[in-house]
C-alpha cells in the first residue's frame, strides 16, 4: 500500500481525526467524514448558465420552443438516418434498432398491466386468522422497521466489543521520525513507538525502502487472554492483527495497542470435532467442564481484543470475544 | 464437600421477627346474624339467621343445602353485600369478613349465594396427541355441542376437517371453499356445522356424516369474519336454526338453512364486521371495525334497535353473558348423545339460558367488547344504550373477551401478554394473569367456570385458575403460534391449533 506521509506531522493527525476529536469510535471511517466534509464546502466550477438561470429564470417563450423542438426531433432523426451511410449508417441503425426494442417492450409492459389476468386459483400461502387479517400490513410494516433496527443492531453487535471507544492515538504518538542521508537532512523514516505483531518469516526490506521500522524489542507473538465466561487466562498465540481502530495503516502494519482486535489461536486449549465445534479438554480445567465455542471457520482461531497498553506494559492482556 | 445453604440477609431475619399473623378463630367470638340471599332471583331463604362468627364456608354451604332442602349437596360461594358491592367469603366469615373489618360482629350481614357447577373439570395437563393432516395454517376450532369426541377445525388449505377426538383420528374432511376457512360454527342442535371463509361464501356441511348440505351460500362481497347461530330456544320446532354472519364488507346477513336463501341483510356498518353473536334475547349483537357496536332487533325483521357508541378504535370481539348456554343448546355437561326430540332439546336450552340470563330476578343479558383502544365496555342493551363500566387496564389491544360459562367473570386476552378477569356483573377489575409472553390471542372457559386456558403467539397453551389466580398448568408442545383453542363441553379435552399445522389434543 502507498502510503504519503505528509512531513509536517500535525496536517496529518488533523486528516486522521476530523475535528480534532480525541477519541476513534469503532465502525467509523475517518475518511469518509473527511470525504463529506470536501463535498459539502468545494465550489462547482463554470456552472455559469445554471447560476444564470437562478437568478434570472429563463427566457419567456422556453417552454414553446422546448414544445417546437421536440416535434421536430423525429423528422431530425429521419433526416440524419437517411443522409448518413457507411459505418456511421451501421452504428446509428444499430443504436435506433436497440432503442425501438426497447420502447416496444416497455408498450407491452405497461399494455399487460391493463389487461385483467384471470384467477388461476392458487391459495395464497400464509393463512391468518380473522383477528389478525386486518392487520397484515402493519405487521409487515412493523416487522419490516423491527429487520432494520435489528439489522442496525447486528451491525453494532459486530462493533459490540469489551473496549468501545479508544483513545486517538496521533502520528506523532505513534511514529519517531528518522532523520537519514549523509546530512541527516531526509526524514521519510518513520519508527513504530507501539508494540507490534510480526508475523512469522518475515524479512526486513533493504534499509533504502524500509519506510517503518518495528523494533525488535517491542515484537510479541503471545498475548495473555482471559475466557469471559470461564474467568479463566491463557497465553495463546498471536496469529494476526484483525483489526486496529486507530487507522486501517496500523491494522496493516500490525500495531497492537488498547482496543486493538487480534486473531489467537484456540487450539492449545482443546480439540476440535468434526462438526467445527471445540471441546475444551477436560484435563485443563476445573472438573468437567465442556464448552462449545462457536467457531467462524475450521481453523480454531479466535478474535481477543487487548485491554492494556502494550507498549507500557511489557505483555498483551486481551479478552476473548467470540461476537465478532 | 456439601454445599452449606447461605446465612439469612438481615432483611431476612427481620423478617422472621415480625409478629405474623396467625389463621386463628378468637374462642370468645360472639355470634353474628345473617341472611341468605339468592344472587339470581333475589330471594331470600330461611330468613334471619345467627351463626358462629367463626363459620366456614362448608359449613355455610350445609347450612343453605339444608334450608333449601335440596336432596344432593349443591357447592356455593358465598358473598357479603357491603354497600352496593358484595366481598366473597373464602374459607371462613372471620377471616375474610370480620377480621379486614369489612363488617362488625353487630352488623346484619346478606350473604349472596351463588351456585356453583356441581361437577368439576380437572386441569387438562398433557398433550394426549397431535394430529397431522392440514395441509396450512389452522385458523379456528371448535367442539361439538353434543359430543366431545368431535371437533371441527378450519385451515388455510380451504378445508375444514372434523376430528374423532376419542380415537385421535381425521373423521372427515371438508373441502368445497376455494380460499381459507376463517371460521367454523357448529349448530347449537349438533346437526350442522357452517363453515365461513375468505372466498366470501359460506358452506354449511352435515355433522355427522361430514357432507355438504348444498352448495355455497354467497352473498358476501368479501370474506367471512365470524358466524354465529339462532339460539336454539328462539328456534320454532320442527324448523331448523338460521345463521348469522358478518363480514369484512360490513353487512351482516341472516341465512335460513332448511331453504338456503338469504333472510336478512343487515347493512350500517360503515367498515368490517368483526364479530357477531345472535343473544338469547333475539337479538344479533354486531360488533365492527367502524368502532360501534349494532344490535339488530331479528324479531321485528332486522331493525336496528341500538347503536352502541364509546369505543375509539375498532371494536374487535364481543361477548354475551349466556355465550356458552346459548352455544351448548340444549346439551349439558355430560357429554349426553341421547336421542331427544327437538321439542324436549328447545325446552332444555330455555331452561340452561334462563339459569345464566336471570340476575336479581330479571334476564338481564350482559355485553362485553374488545377494542383496539386497549380497552373494553360491559353493555346492557336491553336497558340502556349507555355502557355499564369502563374496563381500563390493558395496555395494548384487547383481542378477545369471554364471559365464564356461570356470567360470573370476563376474562380478556391481549397484545399486552397479559389476561385479565373481570367481574361479570359489575365489571371491575379482580385480577391479571401474567405467564405468556408474546400476544395472547384467544381464551377458552372451562364449562364449570374454574378454569381457562389460553393459547398465544408464543408456542403455548396455559391453564389458569381462576379461584386462585394462578396459573395450573403449563401447556408447552406447539411449533409455532397457536391461532385457535377449544374446551369441550364436557371439560374433558381442549383442542388447539395454529401456524404449526397439527391439531393437537390436550387432556388431563
Amino acid at each position: 500500500m502507498q502510503v504519503t506521509i505528509p512531513t509536517n506531522g500535525p496536517r496529518c493527525v488533523q486528516l486522521a481525526i476530523p475535528g480534532g476529536k480525541d477519541k476513534v469510535s469503532w465502525g467509523q471511517d475517518v475518511r469518509s467524514e473527511e470525504e463529506a466534509y470536501l463535498a459539502k464546502h468545494t465550489f462547482k466550477m463554470n456552472e455559469y448558465m445554471e447560476e444564470h438561470r437562478k437568478k434570472h429564470g429563463r427566457r419567456l417563450d422556453h417552454e414553446e420552443r422546448q414544445r417546437k423542438r421536440t416535434a421536430r426531433e423525429s423528422h431530425k432523426s429521419s433526416a440524419v438516418s437517411q443522409k448518413l451511410y457507411g459505418i456511421k449508417a451501421k452504428l446509428h441503425h444499430a443504436k435506433r434498432h436497440s432503442e425501438k426494442v426497447q420502447l416496444k417492450k416497455t408498450l407491452k409492459a405497461h399494455d399487460e398491466r391493463n389487461v385483467k389476468s384471470k384467477d388461476d386459483g392458487a391459495v395464497a400461502e400464509g393463512a391468518l386468522p380473522t383477528y389478525l387479517l386486518d392487520r397484515e400490513n402493519q405487521r409487515d410494516a412493523k416487522a419490516l422497521s423491527t429487520s432494520i433496527k435489528e439489522r442496525r443492531k447486528d451491525k453494532a453487535a459486530k462493533y459490540s466489543v469489551p473496549l468501545p471507544k479508544v483513545r486517538g492515538i496521533s502520528e506523532e504518538e505513534m511514529f519517531k521520525v528518522l532523520k537519514t542521508g549523509s546530512k541527516k537532512s531526509k526524514s521519510w523514516k518513520r519508527m513504530v513507538n507501539k508494540a507490534t505483531f510480526v508475523g512469522e518469516g518475515f524479512t526486513r526490506k533493504p534499509v533504502k525502502m524500509e519506510r517503518f521500522i518495528r523494533p525488535m524489542a517491542m515484537r510479541y507473538k503471545k498475548a495473555n487472554v482471559t475466557h469471559p465466561d470461564l474467568k479463566a487466562t491463557f497465553q495463546l498465540q498471536i496469529i494476526g492483527v484483525k483489526k486496529n481502530p486507530q487507522s486501517p495503516l496500523y491494522t496493516q502494519l500490525g500495531v497492537l495497542t488498547k482496543g486493538t482486535v487480534i486473531e489467537v489461536n484456540v487450539a492449545e486449549l482443546g480439540m476440535v470435532t468434526t462438526g467445527g465445534k471445540v471441546v475444551w479438554a477436560s484435563t485443563l480445567f476445573v472438573d468437567t467442564m465442556v464448552i462449545e465455542v462457536r467457531l467462524i471457520t475450521q481453523f480454531p482461531k479466535e478474535y481477543a481484543q487487548i485491554t492494556n497498553n502494550p507498549e507500557n506494559d511489557g505483555c498483551i492482556n486481551a479478552v476473548l470475544c467470540k461476537c465478532l | 464437600m456439601a454445599t452449606v445453604v447461605p446465612p439469612p440477609s438481615k432483611k431476612q431475619k427481620k423478617e422472621a421477627q415480625k409478629v405474623r399473623d396467625v389463621d386463628i378463630v378468637p374462642a370468645d367470638l360472639p355470634h353474628v346474624m345473617i341472611k341468605f340471599q339468592a344472587s339470581d332471583t333475589g330471594d331470600s331463604v330461611g330468613g334471619s339467621l345467627r351463626v358462629p362468627g367463626g363459620i366456614t364456608e362448608k359449613q355455610l354451604e350445609q347450612l343453605l343445602n339444608q334450608l333449601l332442602g335440596e336432596d344432593e349437596a349443591v357447592p356455593y360461594t358465598f358473598a357479603v353485600v357491603d354497600g352496593d358491592k358484595t366481598v366473597d367469603v373464602k374459607d371462613n366469615l372471620y377471616s375474610s369478613i370480620l377480621k379486614p373489618k369489612i363488617k362488625t360482629t353487630e352488623d346484619f350481614l346478606t350473604m349472596v349465594y351463588t351456585p356453583r357447577a356441581v361437577f368439576k373439570v380437572r386441569p387438562v395437563t398433557r398433550s394426549s396427541n397431535a394430529i397431522a393432516g392440514h395441509g396450512s395454517t389452522i385458523l379456528c376450532c371448535q367442539f361439538a355441542p353434543n359430543d366431545s369426541g368431535r371437533m371441527c377445525t378450519g385451515a388455510g388449505d380451504s378445508t375444514a376437517r372434523i376430528w374423532d377426538c376419542n380415537t385421535h383420528t381425521p373423521f372427515k374432511t371438508l373441502t368445497g371453499h376455494t380460499n381459507w376457512v376463517l371460521c367454523v360454527a357448529y349448530s347449537p342442535c349438533g346437526t350442522m356445522i357452517a363453515t365461513g371463509s375468505m372466498d366470501n361464501t359460506i358452506r354449511l356441511w352435515d355433522a355427522k356424516l361430514g357432507a355438504a348440505l348444498g352448495s355455497a351460500l354467497s352473498g358476501h362481497s368479501k370474506w367471512v369474519s365470524s358466524l354465529t347461530w339462532e339460539p336454539l330456544h328462539l328456534v320454532t320446532p320442527g324448523n331448523l336454526p338460521r345463521l348469522a354472519s358478518g363480514s369484512k364488507d360490513g353487512c351482516v346477513k341472516v341465512w335460513d338453512t332448511t331453504r338456503r336463501v338469504c333472510l336478512l341483510t343487515l347493512s350500517g356498518h360503515t367498515n368490517s364486521v368483526s364479530c357477531v353473536k345472535w343473544s338469547g334475547s333475539n337479538l344479533i349483537y354486531s360488533a365492527s371495525h367502524d368502532k360501534t357496536i349494532r344490535a339488530w332487533d331479528i324479531s321485528a325483521g332486522g331493525k336496528c334497535l341500538q347503536i352502541l357508541k364509546s369505543h375509539a378504535h375498532w371494536v374487535n370481539h364481543l361477548a354475551i353473558s349466556t355465550d356458552h348456554a346459548l352455544r351448548s343448546g340444549g346439551f349439558d355437561h355430560t357429554g349426553t348423545t341421547a336421542k331427544l326430540s327437538q321439542a324436549e332439546l328447545i325446552a332444555k336450552a330455555k331452561e340452561q339460558y334462563q339459569k345464566v340470563a336471570v340476575l336479581n330476578g330479571s334476564e338481564r343479558e350482559r355485553l362485553v367488547t374488545a377494542s383496539d383502544d386497549f380497552t373494553m365496555y360491559l353493555w346492557e342493551p336491553l336497558k340502556s344504550s349507555k355502557p355499564v363500566c369502563r374496563m381500563t387496564g390493558h395496555q395494548k389491544l384487547v383481542n378477545h373477551v369471554s364471559f365464564s360459562p356461570d356470567g360470573r367473570y370476563v376474562v380478556s386476552s391481549s397484545f399486552d401478554n397479559s389476561i385479565k378477569l373481570w367481574d361479570g356483573i359489575k365489571g371491575t377489575f379482580i385480577g391479571t394473569f401474567r405467564g405468556h409472553v408474546a400476544p395472547v390471542y384467544q381464551t377458552a372457559w372451562s364449562p364449570d367456570s374454574r378454569l381457562l386456558v389460553s393459547c398465544s403467539k408464543d408456542t403455548t397453551l396455559k391453564v389458569w385458575d381462576v379461584r386462585t389466580r394462578k396459573l395450573s398448568v403449563d401447556l408447552p408442545g406447539h411449533a409455532d403460534e397457536v391461532y385457535a383453542v377449544d374446551w369441550s363441553m364436557d371439560g374433558k379435552r381442549v383442542a388447539s391449533g395454529g401456524k404449526d399445522k397439527m391439531v393437537r389434543i390436550w387432556s388431563s
